[in-house]
Protein backbone atom coordinates (compact mmCIF):
# COMPACT_ATOMS: atom_id res chain seq x y z
CA UNK A 1 0.00 0.00 0.00
CA UNK A 2 1.23 3.42 -1.02
CA UNK A 3 1.22 6.26 1.71
CA UNK A 4 -1.20 8.12 0.34
CA UNK A 5 -3.41 5.41 0.46
CA UNK A 6 -2.95 5.10 4.67
CA UNK A 7 -3.14 8.88 5.05
CA UNK A 8 -6.10 9.75 7.32
CA UNK A 9 -8.42 12.10 4.88
CA UNK A 10 -10.35 12.76 8.22
CA UNK A 11 -9.80 13.02 11.68
CA UNK A 12 -12.13 13.47 14.68
CA UNK A 13 -10.46 14.76 17.68
CA UNK A 14 -12.43 14.10 21.15
CA UNK A 15 -15.20 15.43 20.06
CA UNK A 16 -17.87 16.23 22.56
CA UNK A 17 -21.64 18.08 21.68
CA UNK A 18 -23.75 19.15 24.41
CA UNK A 19 -27.41 20.77 23.59
CA UNK A 20 -28.81 23.31 26.30
CA UNK A 21 -32.04 22.81 26.99
CA UNK A 22 -34.91 23.73 29.26
CA UNK A 23 -34.23 20.65 30.97
CA UNK A 24 -30.61 21.18 31.37
CA UNK A 25 -27.94 20.01 29.13
CA UNK A 26 -28.06 16.83 26.79
CA UNK A 27 -25.28 15.18 25.63
CA UNK A 28 -25.40 14.15 22.46
CA UNK A 29 -21.98 13.08 21.82
CA UNK A 30 -18.38 11.97 24.22
CA UNK A 31 -15.07 12.54 23.08
CA UNK A 32 -15.62 10.55 19.58
CA UNK A 33 -12.48 10.05 18.01
CA UNK A 34 -12.10 8.17 14.54
CA UNK A 35 -10.29 8.94 11.10
CA UNK A 36 -11.29 7.80 7.87
CA UNK A 37 -8.93 7.11 4.73
CA UNK A 38 -9.09 8.48 1.44
CA UNK A 39 -11.45 6.35 -0.57
CA UNK A 40 -12.99 4.31 2.59
CA UNK A 41 -16.73 3.68 2.87
CA UNK A 42 -17.14 4.38 6.38
CA UNK A 43 -20.48 3.68 8.57
CA UNK A 44 -21.36 4.84 11.63
CA UNK A 45 -24.04 2.55 12.90
CA UNK A 46 -25.95 3.11 16.04
CA UNK A 47 -29.35 3.41 18.05
CA UNK A 48 -31.66 5.87 17.50
CA UNK A 49 -30.43 9.09 19.57
CA UNK A 50 -26.84 8.19 20.03
CA UNK A 51 -25.72 11.14 17.91
CA UNK A 52 -24.54 10.02 15.13
CA UNK A 53 -26.43 12.40 13.03
CA UNK A 54 -24.78 14.96 15.01
CA UNK A 55 -21.94 13.58 14.51
CA UNK A 56 -22.44 14.03 10.77
CA UNK A 57 -23.28 17.10 10.66
CA UNK A 58 -20.17 18.36 12.85
CA UNK A 59 -18.25 17.10 10.52
CA UNK A 60 -20.06 18.79 7.65
CA UNK A 61 -19.03 21.85 9.36
CA UNK A 62 -23.08 22.90 9.75
CA UNK A 63 -23.16 22.42 13.60
CA UNK A 64 -20.34 23.43 15.54
CA UNK A 65 -19.02 20.80 18.68
CA UNK A 66 -18.67 21.93 22.21
CA UNK A 67 -15.39 20.73 22.31
CA UNK A 68 -12.73 18.87 20.21
CA UNK A 69 -12.32 19.10 16.52
CA UNK A 70 -12.72 17.34 13.01
CA UNK A 71 -9.64 17.88 11.02
CA UNK A 72 -9.59 17.56 7.29
CA UNK A 73 -6.69 17.54 5.02
CA UNK A 74 -4.60 19.19 8.31
CA UNK A 75 -7.22 21.76 8.75
CA UNK A 76 -9.91 22.28 11.05
CA UNK A 77 -13.32 22.44 10.17
CA UNK A 78 -14.58 25.73 11.17
CA UNK A 79 -17.56 26.85 8.94
CA UNK A 80 -20.08 24.68 6.77
CA UNK A 81 -17.87 22.54 4.18
CA UNK A 82 -18.52 23.09 0.74
CA UNK A 83 -16.09 20.37 -0.33
CA UNK A 84 -18.45 17.65 -0.12
CA UNK A 85 -21.52 16.08 -1.11
CA UNK A 86 -24.50 15.25 1.32
CA UNK A 87 -27.39 13.20 1.34
CA UNK A 88 -30.19 13.81 4.36
CA UNK A 89 -32.83 11.17 5.14
CA UNK A 90 -35.43 13.24 3.21
CA UNK A 91 -34.61 14.39 -0.17
CA UNK A 92 -34.58 17.85 0.47
CA UNK A 93 -35.71 18.24 -3.22
CA UNK A 94 -37.16 22.05 -3.87
CA UNK A 95 -40.89 21.03 -5.46
CA UNK A 96 -40.90 23.95 -8.15
CA UNK A 97 -37.91 21.98 -10.08
CA UNK A 98 -37.95 18.93 -11.76
CA UNK A 99 -35.39 16.42 -11.37
CA UNK A 100 -32.78 17.84 -13.87
CA UNK A 101 -33.25 21.22 -12.11
CA UNK A 102 -33.09 20.00 -8.71
CA UNK A 103 -29.50 18.38 -9.49
CA UNK A 104 -28.20 21.06 -11.08
CA UNK A 105 -29.09 23.30 -8.33
CA UNK A 106 -25.54 22.24 -7.07
CA UNK A 107 -23.98 23.43 -9.90
CA UNK A 108 -25.60 26.38 -9.95
CA UNK A 109 -24.47 27.54 -6.28
CA UNK A 110 -21.56 27.01 -7.21
CA UNK A 111 -21.28 28.95 -10.80
CA UNK A 112 -20.36 25.25 -12.78
CA UNK A 113 -20.05 25.68 -16.48
CA UNK A 114 -24.03 24.40 -17.73
CA UNK A 115 -23.72 22.65 -20.41
CA UNK A 116 -20.72 20.59 -18.88
CA UNK A 117 -22.89 20.55 -15.85
CA UNK A 118 -26.29 19.43 -17.56
CA UNK A 119 -24.21 16.03 -19.21
CA UNK A 120 -22.92 14.74 -16.42
CA UNK A 121 -26.34 15.50 -14.08
CA UNK A 122 -28.19 13.29 -17.26
CA UNK A 123 -25.39 10.62 -17.14
CA UNK A 124 -25.98 10.06 -13.07
CA UNK A 125 -29.25 10.40 -13.29
CA UNK A 126 -29.08 7.20 -16.09
CA UNK A 127 -27.02 5.57 -13.62
CA UNK A 128 -29.01 5.80 -10.74
CA UNK A 129 -31.92 4.31 -13.06
CA UNK A 130 -33.66 7.89 -13.60
CA UNK A 131 -33.46 8.04 -17.67
CA UNK A 132 -36.38 9.53 -18.79
CA UNK A 133 -37.36 10.90 -15.18
CA UNK A 134 -35.29 14.46 -16.04
CA UNK A 135 -38.27 16.63 -16.35
CA UNK A 136 -40.13 15.11 -14.15
CA UNK A 137 -41.37 17.09 -10.52
CA UNK A 138 -40.42 15.86 -7.11
CA UNK A 139 -43.91 15.18 -6.80
CA UNK A 140 -44.59 12.82 -9.69
CA UNK A 141 -41.93 10.43 -8.38
CA UNK A 142 -41.61 7.84 -5.59
CA UNK A 143 -39.96 8.02 -2.79
CA UNK A 144 -36.61 5.98 -3.45
CA UNK A 145 -36.39 8.01 -6.90
CA UNK A 146 -36.57 11.12 -4.77
CA UNK A 147 -33.87 10.06 -2.87
CA UNK A 148 -32.35 9.01 -5.74
CA UNK A 149 -32.29 12.58 -7.11
CA UNK A 150 -30.74 13.91 -4.12
CA UNK A 151 -27.80 11.30 -4.34
CA UNK A 152 -26.97 12.64 -7.44
CA UNK A 153 -27.18 15.91 -7.02
CA UNK A 154 -24.49 15.42 -3.83
CA UNK A 155 -22.48 14.16 -6.56
CA UNK A 156 -22.58 16.45 -9.34
CA UNK A 157 -19.73 18.23 -8.90
CA UNK A 158 -17.79 15.36 -7.83
CA UNK A 159 -16.93 15.72 -4.38
CA UNK A 160 -14.35 13.55 -2.79
CA UNK A 161 -16.11 13.02 0.17
CA UNK A 162 -19.70 12.03 0.43
CA UNK A 163 -21.87 12.50 3.59
CA UNK A 164 -24.93 10.67 4.11
CA UNK A 165 -27.34 10.81 6.86
CA UNK A 166 -29.66 7.37 7.48
CA UNK A 167 -30.26 7.99 3.22
CA UNK A 168 -32.35 5.30 2.70
CA UNK A 169 -34.79 5.55 6.16
CA UNK A 170 -37.85 5.94 4.56
CA UNK A 171 -37.57 3.70 1.61
CA UNK A 172 -38.60 0.13 1.39
CA UNK A 173 -36.65 -3.21 1.81
CA UNK A 174 -36.78 -4.07 -1.90
CA UNK A 175 -35.80 -0.18 -2.82
CA UNK A 176 -32.75 -0.20 -0.43
CA UNK A 177 -31.33 -3.41 -1.58
CA UNK A 178 -31.23 -1.58 -5.35
CA UNK A 179 -30.15 2.03 -4.11
CA UNK A 180 -27.20 -0.07 -1.79
CA UNK A 181 -25.77 -1.64 -4.49
CA UNK A 182 -25.97 1.38 -7.33
CA UNK A 183 -24.51 3.37 -4.15
CA UNK A 184 -21.22 0.82 -3.93
CA UNK A 185 -21.27 1.11 -7.89
CA UNK A 186 -21.19 5.44 -7.90
CA UNK A 187 -18.36 4.90 -4.81
CA UNK A 188 -16.72 2.45 -6.80
CA UNK A 189 -16.37 4.18 -9.84
CA UNK A 190 -14.87 7.14 -8.12
CA UNK A 191 -12.92 6.47 -5.27
CA UNK A 192 -14.27 8.61 -2.65
CA UNK A 193 -14.73 8.81 0.98
CA UNK A 194 -18.07 8.17 2.32
CA UNK A 195 -19.29 8.71 5.93
CA UNK A 196 -22.45 6.68 5.64
CA UNK A 197 -24.74 7.29 9.00
CA UNK A 198 -27.35 3.72 9.42
CA UNK A 199 -29.12 2.29 11.97
CA UNK A 200 -28.87 -0.96 10.04
CA UNK A 201 -26.46 -3.57 10.65
CA UNK A 202 -27.02 -5.23 7.01
CA UNK A 203 -26.71 -1.83 5.35
CA UNK A 204 -23.55 -1.02 7.27
CA UNK A 205 -21.69 -4.56 6.53
CA UNK A 206 -22.26 -4.97 2.87
CA UNK A 207 -21.59 -1.18 2.07
CA UNK A 208 -18.63 -0.70 4.61
CA UNK A 209 -15.10 -1.11 4.37
CA UNK A 210 -15.13 -0.22 8.52
CA UNK A 211 -18.25 0.23 10.72
CA UNK A 212 -18.05 2.45 13.52
CA UNK A 213 -20.58 0.93 16.34
CA UNK A 214 -21.61 3.78 18.92
CA UNK A 215 -23.34 2.99 22.14
CA UNK A 216 -27.03 4.93 23.74
CA UNK A 217 -26.62 8.65 24.46
CA UNK A 218 -24.48 9.54 25.05
CA UNK A 219 -22.76 8.52 21.54
CA UNK A 220 -19.06 7.03 22.76
CA UNK A 221 -17.59 4.64 19.98
CA UNK A 222 -18.48 1.23 21.30
CA UNK A 223 -16.09 -0.62 18.98
CA UNK A 224 -14.35 -0.07 15.37
CA UNK A 225 -15.41 -3.52 13.00
CA UNK A 226 -13.42 -3.87 9.58
CA UNK A 227 -15.21 -5.28 7.01
CA UNK A 228 -13.26 -7.58 5.30
CA UNK A 229 -15.42 -8.37 2.29
CA UNK A 230 -14.39 -9.47 -1.71
CA UNK A 231 -15.72 -6.06 -3.79
CA UNK A 232 -17.67 -5.36 -5.51
CA UNK A 233 -20.45 -7.01 -3.07
CA UNK A 234 -23.28 -8.79 -4.94
CA UNK A 235 -26.44 -9.61 -2.87
CA UNK A 236 -25.38 -13.15 -1.97
CA UNK A 237 -22.56 -11.32 0.00
CA UNK A 238 -25.47 -11.49 2.49
CA UNK A 239 -25.54 -15.43 2.51
CA UNK A 240 -22.06 -16.14 3.47
CA UNK A 241 -21.07 -17.62 6.72
CA UNK A 242 -18.11 -14.59 6.31
CA UNK A 243 -21.21 -11.73 6.87
CA UNK A 244 -23.39 -13.30 9.28
CA UNK A 245 -20.41 -13.69 10.86
CA UNK A 246 -20.08 -10.12 11.24
CA UNK A 247 -23.70 -9.16 11.71
CA UNK A 248 -23.76 -11.71 14.75
CA UNK A 249 -20.53 -9.43 15.88
CA UNK A 250 -22.38 -6.21 16.15
CA UNK A 251 -25.39 -7.77 17.37
CA UNK A 252 -23.77 -9.17 20.10
CA UNK A 253 -22.32 -5.92 20.85
CA UNK A 254 -25.69 -4.15 20.69
CA UNK A 255 -26.98 -7.05 23.13
CA UNK A 256 -24.13 -6.08 24.92
CA UNK A 257 -24.75 -2.08 25.46
CA UNK A 258 -28.71 -2.98 25.93
CA UNK A 259 -29.39 -1.90 22.66
CA UNK A 260 -31.54 -4.73 21.79
CA UNK A 261 -32.88 -7.14 24.70
CA UNK A 262 -33.72 -10.65 24.06
CA UNK A 263 -35.80 -10.72 27.22
CA UNK B 1 -64.78 -31.18 -0.23
CA UNK B 2 -66.31 -30.71 -3.56
CA UNK B 3 -64.32 -28.17 -6.29
CA UNK B 4 -66.02 -24.83 -6.53
CA UNK B 5 -67.46 -24.61 -10.01
CA UNK B 6 -67.95 -20.81 -10.67
CA UNK B 7 -71.21 -21.35 -13.06
CA UNK B 8 -72.78 -22.19 -9.91
CA UNK B 9 -71.91 -19.29 -7.72
CA UNK B 10 -71.79 -16.59 -10.43
CA UNK B 11 -74.94 -17.86 -12.30
CA UNK B 12 -73.08 -17.88 -15.80
CA UNK B 13 -69.75 -18.74 -17.31
CA UNK B 14 -67.25 -16.26 -15.64
CA UNK B 15 -65.73 -13.67 -17.68
CA UNK B 16 -62.20 -14.09 -18.71
CA UNK B 17 -60.69 -10.57 -20.24
CA UNK B 18 -57.13 -10.26 -21.39
CA UNK B 19 -55.61 -7.10 -19.19
CA UNK B 20 -55.92 -4.83 -22.19
CA UNK B 21 -59.63 -4.78 -21.70
CA UNK B 22 -59.84 -4.59 -18.34
CA UNK B 23 -57.49 -1.60 -19.06
CA UNK B 24 -59.77 -0.14 -21.36
CA UNK B 25 -62.84 -0.65 -19.05
CA UNK B 26 -61.24 0.56 -15.97
CA UNK B 27 -59.96 4.17 -17.54
CA UNK B 28 -63.29 4.84 -19.13
CA UNK B 29 -65.30 4.13 -15.84
CA UNK B 30 -62.52 6.40 -14.59
CA UNK B 31 -63.21 9.29 -17.01
CA UNK B 32 -66.77 8.78 -16.76
CA UNK B 33 -66.69 9.18 -12.98
CA UNK B 34 -64.24 12.59 -13.69
CA UNK B 35 -66.69 14.23 -16.14
CA UNK B 36 -69.82 13.31 -13.63
CA UNK B 37 -68.08 14.83 -10.56
CA UNK B 38 -66.66 18.06 -13.35
CA UNK B 39 -70.81 17.95 -13.97
CA UNK B 40 -71.93 17.94 -10.30
CA UNK B 41 -69.48 20.89 -9.50
CA UNK B 42 -71.20 23.12 -11.60
CA UNK B 43 -74.72 21.58 -11.29
CA UNK B 44 -75.11 20.79 -7.38
CA UNK B 45 -74.33 24.45 -6.75
CA UNK B 46 -76.36 25.55 -9.77
CA UNK B 47 -79.14 23.80 -8.76
CA UNK B 48 -79.23 25.36 -4.98
CA UNK B 49 -79.22 28.55 -6.15
CA UNK B 50 -82.00 28.54 -8.49
CA UNK B 51 -84.05 26.59 -5.69
CA UNK B 52 -83.61 29.48 -3.05
CA UNK B 53 -84.64 32.09 -5.74
CA UNK B 54 -87.39 30.17 -7.02
CA UNK B 55 -88.49 29.47 -3.12
CA UNK B 56 -87.51 33.30 -2.28
CA UNK B 57 -89.48 34.83 -5.44
CA UNK B 58 -92.60 32.77 -4.74
CA UNK B 59 -92.09 33.38 -0.96
CA UNK B 60 -92.40 37.16 -1.55
CA UNK B 61 -95.47 36.45 -3.18
CA UNK B 62 -97.34 34.28 -1.35
CA UNK B 63 -97.10 35.77 2.11
CA UNK B 64 -97.13 39.13 0.24
CA UNK B 65 -93.67 40.57 1.95
CA UNK B 66 -93.53 44.04 1.05
CA UNK B 67 -90.41 45.34 -1.58
CA UNK B 68 -89.43 47.46 1.05
CA UNK B 69 -88.68 44.70 3.13
CA UNK B 70 -87.61 41.43 0.98
CA UNK B 71 -88.07 42.13 -2.91
CA UNK B 72 -88.14 39.60 -5.01
CA UNK B 73 -84.96 38.06 -7.39
CA UNK B 74 -87.15 39.28 -10.20
CA UNK B 75 -87.55 42.76 -9.26
CA UNK B 76 -84.11 43.08 -8.19
CA UNK B 77 -82.52 41.25 -11.77
CA UNK B 78 -85.08 44.58 -13.34
CA UNK B 79 -83.56 46.96 -11.29
CA UNK B 80 -79.86 45.63 -12.08
CA UNK B 81 -81.23 46.11 -15.68
CA UNK B 82 -82.76 49.19 -15.40
CA UNK B 83 -80.02 51.25 -13.45
CA UNK B 84 -76.96 49.64 -14.91
CA UNK B 85 -75.04 52.65 -15.83
CA UNK B 86 -75.25 53.51 -12.38
CA UNK B 87 -74.30 50.29 -11.23
CA UNK B 88 -71.48 50.29 -13.29
CA UNK B 89 -70.21 53.61 -12.29
CA UNK B 90 -70.46 53.06 -8.38
CA UNK B 91 -69.56 49.58 -9.05
CA UNK B 92 -65.93 51.20 -10.64
CA UNK B 93 -65.29 53.37 -7.92
CA UNK B 94 -65.29 50.81 -5.42
CA UNK B 95 -62.93 48.59 -7.35
CA UNK B 96 -60.85 51.38 -7.89
CA UNK B 97 -60.55 51.59 -3.95
CA UNK B 98 -60.61 47.74 -3.37
CA UNK B 99 -57.55 47.45 -5.63
CA UNK B 100 -55.62 50.70 -5.17
CA UNK B 101 -56.17 49.38 -0.99
CA UNK B 102 -55.19 45.75 -1.97
CA UNK B 103 -52.04 46.86 -4.02
CA UNK B 104 -50.85 49.03 -1.03
CA UNK B 105 -51.16 46.35 1.57
CA UNK B 106 -49.35 43.73 -0.79
CA UNK B 107 -46.79 47.00 -2.02
CA UNK B 108 -46.31 47.58 2.46
CA UNK B 109 -46.81 44.45 3.86
CA UNK B 110 -44.27 42.22 2.30
CA UNK B 111 -41.39 44.43 2.69
CA UNK B 112 -42.77 44.97 6.00
CA UNK B 113 -42.83 41.13 6.25
CA UNK B 114 -39.67 40.55 4.86
CA UNK B 115 -37.98 43.06 7.19
CA UNK B 116 -39.65 41.05 10.44
CA UNK B 117 -38.03 38.22 8.98
CA UNK B 118 -34.86 39.64 8.29
CA UNK B 119 -34.67 41.85 11.18
CA UNK B 120 -35.19 40.26 14.50
CA UNK B 121 -34.81 43.52 16.50
CA UNK B 122 -37.25 45.01 13.93
CA UNK B 123 -39.59 42.04 14.46
CA UNK B 124 -39.53 42.60 18.56
CA UNK B 125 -39.72 46.03 18.25
CA UNK B 126 -42.27 46.43 15.24
CA UNK B 127 -44.49 43.11 15.66
CA UNK B 128 -46.14 44.13 18.78
CA UNK B 129 -47.40 47.19 17.26
CA UNK B 130 -48.61 45.46 14.10
CA UNK B 131 -50.91 43.26 16.79
CA UNK B 132 -52.66 45.95 18.16
CA UNK B 133 -53.14 47.86 15.40
CA UNK B 134 -55.48 45.32 14.50
CA UNK B 135 -57.25 45.32 17.72
CA UNK B 136 -58.22 48.67 16.53
CA UNK B 137 -62.01 47.99 15.53
CA UNK B 138 -61.28 49.65 11.89
CA UNK B 139 -64.98 51.10 11.67
CA UNK B 140 -63.90 53.32 14.75
CA UNK B 141 -60.92 54.72 12.69
CA UNK B 142 -63.22 55.20 9.26
CA UNK B 143 -64.63 58.80 11.25
CA UNK B 144 -61.09 59.70 11.87
CA UNK B 145 -59.39 58.97 7.93
CA UNK B 146 -62.42 60.95 6.81
CA UNK B 147 -60.91 64.13 8.55
CA UNK B 148 -57.99 63.41 7.67
CA UNK B 149 -57.88 62.21 4.62
CA UNK B 150 -61.33 63.71 2.69
CA UNK B 151 -64.26 62.25 1.23
CA UNK B 152 -62.63 61.46 -1.99
CA UNK B 153 -60.62 57.99 -2.56
CA UNK B 154 -57.61 58.23 -0.31
CA UNK B 155 -59.68 57.53 3.07
CA UNK B 156 -61.50 54.34 1.48
CA UNK B 157 -58.20 52.93 0.13
CA UNK B 158 -56.50 53.57 3.15
CA UNK B 159 -58.91 51.29 5.45
CA UNK B 160 -58.88 48.61 2.85
CA UNK B 161 -55.52 48.73 3.16
CA UNK B 162 -55.40 48.64 7.20
CA UNK B 163 -57.73 45.44 7.03
CA UNK B 164 -56.01 43.81 4.78
CA UNK B 165 -52.28 44.22 4.53
CA UNK B 166 -52.19 42.15 8.01
CA UNK B 167 -52.81 38.77 6.96
CA UNK B 168 -50.17 39.31 4.23
CA UNK B 169 -48.15 40.14 6.75
CA UNK B 170 -48.31 37.44 9.09
CA UNK B 171 -48.62 34.30 5.93
CA UNK B 172 -45.52 35.88 4.69
CA UNK B 173 -43.36 35.33 8.16
CA UNK B 174 -44.96 32.36 8.38
CA UNK B 175 -44.14 31.07 5.18
CA UNK B 176 -40.50 32.17 4.96
CA UNK B 177 -39.93 30.93 8.79
CA UNK B 178 -41.61 27.25 7.99
CA UNK B 179 -38.65 25.62 5.85
CA UNK B 180 -37.42 22.41 6.49
CA UNK B 181 -33.68 23.35 8.25
CA UNK B 182 -32.31 20.61 5.99
CA UNK B 183 -32.68 22.67 2.76
CA UNK B 184 -30.77 25.60 4.72
CA UNK B 185 -27.94 23.08 5.48
CA UNK B 186 -27.95 22.07 2.19
CA UNK B 187 -27.52 25.50 0.61
CA UNK B 188 -24.95 26.17 3.31
CA UNK B 189 -22.86 22.93 1.95
CA UNK B 190 -23.37 24.44 -1.74
CA UNK B 191 -21.82 27.14 -0.64
CA UNK B 192 -24.93 29.24 -1.70
CA UNK B 193 -24.76 32.77 -0.54
CA UNK B 194 -27.53 34.34 2.17
CA UNK B 195 -29.18 36.35 -0.70
CA UNK B 196 -29.10 33.11 -3.38
CA UNK B 197 -30.47 31.01 -0.87
CA UNK B 198 -33.10 33.84 -0.01
CA UNK B 199 -34.19 34.29 -3.87
CA UNK B 200 -33.65 30.04 -4.68
CA UNK B 201 -35.20 28.49 -1.90
CA UNK B 202 -36.78 30.26 0.83
CA UNK B 203 -38.96 32.60 -1.20
CA UNK B 204 -40.47 30.53 -3.58
CA UNK B 205 -41.11 27.83 -0.67
CA UNK B 206 -42.94 30.54 0.68
CA UNK B 207 -45.06 31.32 -1.94
CA UNK B 208 -48.05 29.15 -1.20
CA UNK B 209 -48.43 31.03 2.49
CA UNK B 210 -48.30 34.01 0.68
CA UNK B 211 -50.91 33.64 -1.80
CA UNK B 212 -52.99 32.33 0.90
CA UNK B 213 -52.38 35.79 2.59
CA UNK B 214 -53.34 37.68 -0.33
CA UNK B 215 -56.75 35.49 -1.05
CA UNK B 216 -57.64 36.79 2.52
CA UNK B 217 -56.53 39.96 2.21
CA UNK B 218 -58.62 40.55 -1.13
CA UNK B 219 -61.95 39.71 0.63
CA UNK B 220 -60.89 41.69 3.48
CA UNK B 221 -60.29 44.66 1.15
CA UNK B 222 -63.76 44.73 -0.62
CA UNK B 223 -64.85 44.54 3.53
CA UNK B 224 -62.51 47.89 3.72
CA UNK B 225 -63.58 50.14 1.14
CA UNK B 226 -67.23 49.34 1.73
CA UNK B 227 -66.56 50.59 5.37
CA UNK B 228 -64.72 53.63 4.35
CA UNK B 229 -68.02 54.08 1.79
CA UNK B 230 -70.25 53.92 4.51
CA UNK B 231 -69.13 56.56 6.94
CA UNK B 232 -68.53 59.42 4.29
CA UNK B 233 -68.51 59.72 0.22
CA UNK B 234 -70.59 60.39 -3.01
CA UNK B 235 -69.55 57.18 -4.47
CA UNK B 236 -69.15 53.60 -4.97
CA UNK B 237 -71.28 50.99 -4.13
CA UNK B 238 -71.47 50.81 -0.63
CA UNK B 239 -72.32 54.86 -0.47
CA UNK B 240 -75.07 53.47 -3.04
CA UNK B 241 -76.38 51.05 -0.79
CA UNK B 242 -76.15 53.68 2.20
CA UNK B 243 -78.20 56.29 0.13
CA UNK B 244 -80.86 53.39 -1.39
CA UNK B 245 -81.63 52.28 2.36
CA UNK B 246 -82.05 55.92 3.49
CA UNK B 247 -84.90 55.90 0.51
CA UNK B 248 -86.04 52.82 1.60
CA UNK B 249 -85.11 51.30 -2.06
CA UNK B 250 -84.38 48.12 -1.07
CA UNK B 251 -84.46 46.55 -4.41
CA UNK B 252 -81.68 48.93 -5.34
CA UNK B 253 -79.86 48.27 -2.09
CA UNK B 254 -80.28 44.43 -3.21
CA UNK B 255 -78.59 45.53 -6.79
CA UNK B 256 -75.71 47.32 -4.94
CA UNK B 257 -75.05 43.73 -2.84
CA UNK B 258 -75.62 41.80 -5.64
CA UNK B 259 -72.74 44.17 -7.37
CA UNK B 260 -70.16 43.89 -4.13
CA UNK B 261 -70.50 40.04 -4.15
CA UNK B 262 -69.69 39.84 -8.02
CA UNK B 263 -67.03 42.29 -7.78
CA UNK B 264 -65.54 40.33 -4.65
CA UNK B 265 -65.85 36.71 -6.72
CA UNK B 266 -64.04 38.48 -9.72
CA UNK B 267 -60.73 39.90 -7.63
CA UNK B 268 -60.59 35.87 -5.62
CA UNK B 269 -60.55 34.47 -8.95
CA UNK B 270 -57.99 36.60 -10.25
CA UNK B 271 -55.48 36.03 -7.30
CA UNK B 272 -56.34 32.43 -7.55
CA UNK B 273 -55.08 32.42 -11.55
CA UNK B 274 -52.02 34.21 -10.27
CA UNK B 275 -51.67 31.76 -7.48
CA UNK B 276 -51.84 28.74 -10.40
CA UNK B 277 -49.28 30.55 -12.64
CA UNK B 278 -47.19 31.40 -10.27
CA UNK B 279 -47.18 27.77 -8.13
CA UNK B 280 -48.33 24.78 -10.52
CA UNK B 281 -46.10 22.96 -8.40
CA UNK B 282 -47.93 23.43 -5.36
CA UNK B 283 -50.60 20.81 -3.94
CA UNK B 284 -52.97 23.87 -3.23
CA UNK B 285 -52.95 24.25 -6.89
CA UNK B 286 -53.48 20.73 -8.14
CA UNK B 287 -56.38 18.40 -8.76
CA UNK B 288 -58.57 20.94 -6.62
CA UNK B 289 -61.19 18.55 -4.82
CA UNK B 290 -58.39 15.68 -4.52
CA UNK B 291 -58.59 12.64 -6.68
CA UNK B 292 -55.87 10.09 -6.62
CA UNK B 293 -52.09 10.72 -7.93
CA UNK B 294 -49.03 8.49 -7.88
Amino acid sequence: MSAVATEALLRVESLSKVYATNDGPVRALDQVSLTAQRGQFLSILGPSGCGKSTLMMITAGLVSPSSGAVIVEGERVTRPRTDIGIVFQSPVLLDWRTALENVLLQAEARNLDRAAAQGKARSLLAQVGLAGFENKFPHELSGGMRQRVSICRALVHEPHQLLMDEPFGALDALTRDQIALDLQKLWSDRQMTVLFVTHSIAEAVFLSDRVVVMTPRPGRIDRVIDIDLPRPRTLAVRDTPAFAAYNRQIRDIFLASGVLREH
Amino acid sequence: MQPIDPKAVLGCEPQRLTIEQVEVRVQQAQTLRDRRARIAGILYPALVVIATLVLWESATHLIAIPAYILPPPSQIAAVMYEKLPLLLRHGWVSTTEIVLGFLLSVVVGIPLALATFLWPAFARSVYPLLVSSQAVPKMAVAPLFIVWFGFGLMPKVFIAFLIAFFPIVINTVVGLAAIEPEKIHLARSMGLSGAATFFKIRLPNALPSIFGGLKIAITLAVVGAVVGEFVGGDAGLGYLLMSANGSMDTPLLFAGLVGLTLIGIVLFMLIEIAERLAIPWHTSTRNPGGGESL
